[in-house]
């Protein structure tokens, strides 16, 4: 037994870095800080350039609004807390919808893992459905729901679902095949192989599915705010077309890209703490 | 060839055993009328051209697939399959710790998944790591191990079940040269020691003459027992390579070798 003559790989990254490794972590870091910086700065320009481009009324801020229109209705609605009852709303049909999603696609990816019949049998209905534009059965929904928020988180589920299906599953398959030969050497049963392997070594895919599944989520709630809401910022846009109130229309984009950004974010940030564990 | 019996000195026999794959392709036959058994505590090697069906056998024995024709007995027990992994453990190539696992949750994965979380069965699996060197690590992550130490673990994992008859299938292939040398060397003594009846299938011919009591050479598909060599080595010491600079090494590998090469 030779285990003092072996160097556990953790002891061997623990050396202090040399002059030029600083240099490189240094040149890295500016790198970072430098593409930060130009992110903001677009950003800034663009507002800048639209306000000017408003007040010298150059585009008519009637049909684009500007900068500083948008944050005037901001705080008008801020007062009565009404725009955050929107924002509520959306958010509320979407973090929900959001869960179920991935509540079903979990079970159901692990129910045609257990049986390869069964996944070989259903895997053409799921790539027509996952194929289907999911904007087409909105009116459906409608009609078998009504109106409300039932329709819209259900709007929300259909278009992520079956996408996340597909990949979970796929994901799943792609275990190797010798780890779930372990378990059946151990003494081991399908059941084991799902639950000590296959899914424990899956986290990492069902988080980037989230990524997905989040954004999705999005997009079928405020589809299903389109057609069957009176709140949420998907209303807020139909209703601002309809009345001709553009600056509400764009503010409720501008809010729905903060919003998307903002969810998006959080998963990553669980996705990097999870793996820095 | 020696008879099949269920004396009490038998550890495991095989008769007659068969097995092809099929697909929709055609028929692969991978073994043919394999018939041999293990005494208790012999450690058998196994080696042949690649992809001759020496780990299909293994397979077979450890009751992952089931013989198309013949039988296996382990310890007089006659049986088609003989499933049971606390009399059989399997040993594969690579060790396949789980990183989201600590060094210890993984030693003790099979002890889990056959919830047979005892007092004694946690003692001995604490006493293994301690005897094996990796008593310091066991709240490590695998990724943290050098490639030794994390075969070492996938032993202990095996052993943890306290299997009377240990299968191993190229255990050490996917180990640099001098980790290959040192782990097998571990290895072979550790079973040894358990006075454990092993079965070791290899491409390395040096590895089985210094590992095992027994080569057998299979012969290419369908697999046929084309040769056996019972290996005796005089030792001198206790060193790492002492098998390995036995006075009869030589010979031996160069007898395997003749019937080897007219195999490949």
């Amino acid at each position: 037994m030779n285990p003092k003559k072996e160097v556990p790989a953790v002891l061997a990254t623990e050396k202090k870095p040399s002059y030029l490794q600083e240099e490189y972590l240094k040149s890295c870091k500016k790198h970072k800080q430098m593409i930060q910086f130009l992110r903001v700065f677009i950003l800034v320009q663009f507002l800048i350039v639209w306000e000017l481009l408003s007040d010298f009324c150059i585009i008519d801020s009637f049909f684009f609004s500007s900068p500083s229109r948008m944050m005037k209705l901001f705080l008008d609605m801020c007062h009565d807390f009404e725009i955050f009852y929107h924002i509520g709303i959306t958010l509320f049909e979407t973090i929900l919808s959001f869960f179920i999603v991935n509540v079903i696609s979990i079970l159901i990816s692990i129910l045609l893992l257990s049986s390869s019949k069964v996944s070989e049998i259903a895997e053409p209905y799921l790539v027509i459905l996952n194929a289907l534009p999911k904007s087409a059965l909105a009116p459906l929904i409608i009609v078998w729901l009504g109106t409300g928020a039932k329709t819209i988180i259900v709007a929300g589920i259909s278009v992520a679902i079956f996408g996340s299906i597909i990949n979970l599953y796929s994901g799943f398959k792609q275990v190797d095949e010798e780890k779930i030969k372990l378990i059946y050497t151990l003494g081991g049963t399908k059941k084991d192989s799902i639950f000590k392997v296959i899914i424990p070594s899956s986290i990492p895919i069902i988080l980037s599915n989230m990524k997905v599944n989040i954004g999705l989520s999005l997009v079928g709630v405020i589809i299903g705010e389109f057609l069957a809401a009176r709140s949420g910022l998907g209303y807020l846009i139909i209703y601002g077309s309809q009345v001709f109130q553009l600056d509400l229309l764009i503010l409720s984009i501008v809010l729905l890209c903060i919003i998307a950004m903002a969810l998006y974010q959080s998963i990553q940030l669980t996705e990097r703490l999870y793996l820095k564990k | 060839m020696e008879n099949i019996n269920t004396s009490d000195d038998i550890a495991l026999s095989l008769s007659n055993i068969h097995f092809s794959y099929h697909s929709p392709l055609g028929e692969i036959k991978a073994l043919e009328n394999i018939t041999f058994s293990l005494k208790k505590g012999e450690f058998l090697a196994i080696v042949g051209p690649s992809g001759c069906g020496k780990s299909t056998l293994l397979n077979i024995i450890s009751g992952l697939l089931e013989p198309e024709i013949g039988k296996i007995a382990v310890f007089g027990t006659n049986s088609k399959t003989s499933s049971d992994a606390s009399v059989i453990g399997y040993m594969l190539q690579h060790d396949h710790l789980f990183e989201w696992r600590t060094i210890y949750e993984n030693v003790t994965l099979g002890l889990e998944i056959r919830h047979e979380f005892s007092e004694e069965n946690k003692e001995r699996v604490l006493q293994l790591l301690d005897n094996y060197g990796l008593s310091s690590f066991i709240h490590k992550r695998p990724s943290e191990l050098s490639g030794g130490m994390k075969q070492r673990a996938a032993l202990i994992r095996t052993l943890a079940l306290n299997p009377q008859i240990l299968l191993l299938d190229e255990p050490f292939s996917a180990l640099d040269y001098q980790t290959r040398l040192m782990v097998s060397s571990d290895i072979g003594k550790i079973i040894r020691q358990s006075n454990k009846t092993a079965i070791l299938v290899t491409h390395n011919l040096s590895e089985a003459i210094s590992m095992a009591d027994r080569v057998l050479v299979f012969s290419k598909r369908p697999s046929t027992i084309r040769k056996e060599f019972p290996i005796k080595l005089t030792i001198t010491d206790d060193s790492l390579l002492a098998y390995r600079n036995a006075p009869e090494f030589q010979s031996y590998f160069n007898e395997i070798w003749e019937v080897l090469i007219h195999e490949s």
